[in-house]
């Protein structure tokens, strides 16, 4: 760790991105899980998560980086699913 | 070449701060902001200055606005007073703890309740803790003065802290005085350009301010600051020293009145040190030996400069225009934190005088004095903290 006299005055971050070096996935108490078949691709989870936590691969949503997702479930609240049925649910971590 | 002028404090200031030429000024345009901001406005309609006002609705927001402006990169200021400070509180020791050296100008009034809009030194006093230098001015002189001074001491590139100019409420505020402004160049060349640090608006170099710090780093953290602090004496000397060649005016960490050869002494800020001197003046010349301290910069407390002023003398009062209920007024708790590391040092009283823009008299200083004198002479201290020109 550093000491008091090697830190940048006004604790300013002096580099972009670091924030990647954070994990916040254990932060999570609910984990979101991607049901396949009930997802209509609307990519609504990508637009609304707020940790950038949903994968998407030629513009087609393939799941989650539990590294950094919270669990916050504003993915599976915002999700339409397909004919009433949600393509992402809220599981408790550790079931 | 001076320009002498018959001004209110706050017109004084305001020209100060036109000078200083800033880049973005947020504030609040009104009450209990007083005219200083809606002269600098003027200079801004008037095309006098480069400055981007932002009107913000409280003062809160104008903390605010002024702290992302600093980030970013310019050369800030604001100005405010007694309740408008104290909505900025939270916003204080952001602008500190960041590093920014945002220049405000604060009219020192009392606080509610009950609502007063009058002369008393309760906001800065209450803000004394929030990281910001302190700089208090006896007269519209010294107010403009420091607010010049007070960029080149905030800006320095060892500290780059946020600064606080007081001035009394209405006594410096509102009264017009005499006094001589300096010419525009000499103001810019001494101030100096601004040196941008850390910029946020350095797209090539992203940067992050105000991250979360958790206790593995926070204390570490806050000893950083507590060293840069350390620092500002120096750089308030080397400032004054500057400012004495261009100005011909002295200042120092505080001023020493008649306290050489002293035995009874007030410690008295801002604008009724000038009413104490002239009873000092009245005291010699009837052979009692009175002096005065005027506390200039107030934070970081010059401790052992000012023991070392006092320690000498057999009795002193120690005067604030604040309070601490159920405490000791915040001038007094330094002055004797400062004193109690001395072998010697004199007895030591408290004053509260002035809140809410109650008259400092000569009669009140006189009869400190008395006190004192009969204190010197073995009379023993009655009351430690006390209240003067109070009916009862």
């Amino acid at each position: 760790m550093k000491k008091w006299h090697e830190l940048v005055p006004g604790a300013v971050i002096l580099e972009g991105g670091s924030a990647v070096r954070f994990k916040t996935g254990s932060w999570r108490a609910f984990k979101p899980l991607w049901i396949k078949e009930n997802c209509i691709q609307c990519l609504f989870c990508w637009m609304y998560c707020p940790d950038m936590s949903v994968t998407v691969q030629d513009g087609k949503m393939t799941g989650f980086d539990y590294d950094y997702c919270k669990g916050c479930g504003i993915c599976a609240l915002e999700c339409p699913g397909k004919k009433g049925n949600k393509a992402i649910i809220m599981e408790e971590e550790g079931k | 070449m001076q320009k002498v002028v018959a001004v209110t404090g706050n017109e004084a200031v305001a020209n100060a701060l036109r000078q200083a030429n800033p880049d973005v000024c947020a504030a609040y345009p009104i009450t209990p902001a007083t005219d200083m901001m809606q002269r600098f406005a003027s200079f801004v309609s008037n095309g006098e200055v480069d400055t981007e006002l932002i009107l913000v609705e409280s003062e809160h927001s104008s903390m605010s606005a002024c702290i992302g402006a600093s980030a970013a990169g310019g050369r800030v200021i604001t100005a405010t007073s007694s309740q408008g400070l104290a909505l900025m509180w939270e916003m204080l020791h952001i602008a500190s703890g960041d590093n920014l050296p945002i220049i405000m100008p604060v009219v020192n009034r009392a606080l509610s309740a009950p609502l007063n809009i009058h002369g008393d030194h309760s906001d800065a006093m209450g803000a004394r803790d929030t990281g910001w230098i302190q700089l208090w001015s006896e007269d519209a002189q010294e107010a403009y003065d420091n607010t010049i001074q007070a960029f080149r001491i905030g800006e320095h590139l060892a500290l780059r802290l946020p600064v606080m100019i007081n001035l009394d409420g209405f006594i410096i505020s509102h009264s017009i005085e005499r006094m001589e402004y300096l010419e525009d160049k000499a103001v810019e060349d001494f101030i100096g350009e601004f040196k941008v640090v850390n910029a946020l608006l350095d797209l090539d170099k992203p940067k992050s301010y105000g991250p979360l710090i958790l206790p593995d780093l926070y204390i570490e953290y806050k000893r950083l600051q507590h060293e840069i602090m350390s620092r500002v004496k120096g750089v308030v000397l080397d400032v004054a020293e500057d400012f004495e060649k261009l100005s011909g005016r002295k200042y120092g960490l505080f001023e020493s009145y008649r306290l050489e050869d002293a035995e009874v002494g007030l410690v008295i800020m801002s604008s009724a040190a000038g009413t104490a001197k002239d009873v000092v003046d009245s005291l010699r010349v009837k052979g009692i030996k009175a002096g005065l301290l005027k506390p200039r910069l107030f934070r970081p407390f010059p401790y052992g400069e000012m023991a070392a002023s006092l320690q000498n003398l057999k009795a002193v009062a120690v005067m604030d225009r604040a309070d601490s209920f159920g405490g000791y007024g915040p001038v007094f708790m330094e002055v004797s934190s400062a004193l109690y590391g001395s072998s010697k040092r004199p007895a030591l009283i408290n004053k509260i005088y002035g809140l809410g823009g109650r008259d400092f008299l000569p009669a009140h200083a006189e009869e400190t004095f008395l006190e004192l004198v009969d204190i010197a002479k073995g009379g023993g201290i009655k009351t430690i903290k006390e209240y003067i020109g109070v009916r009862q």
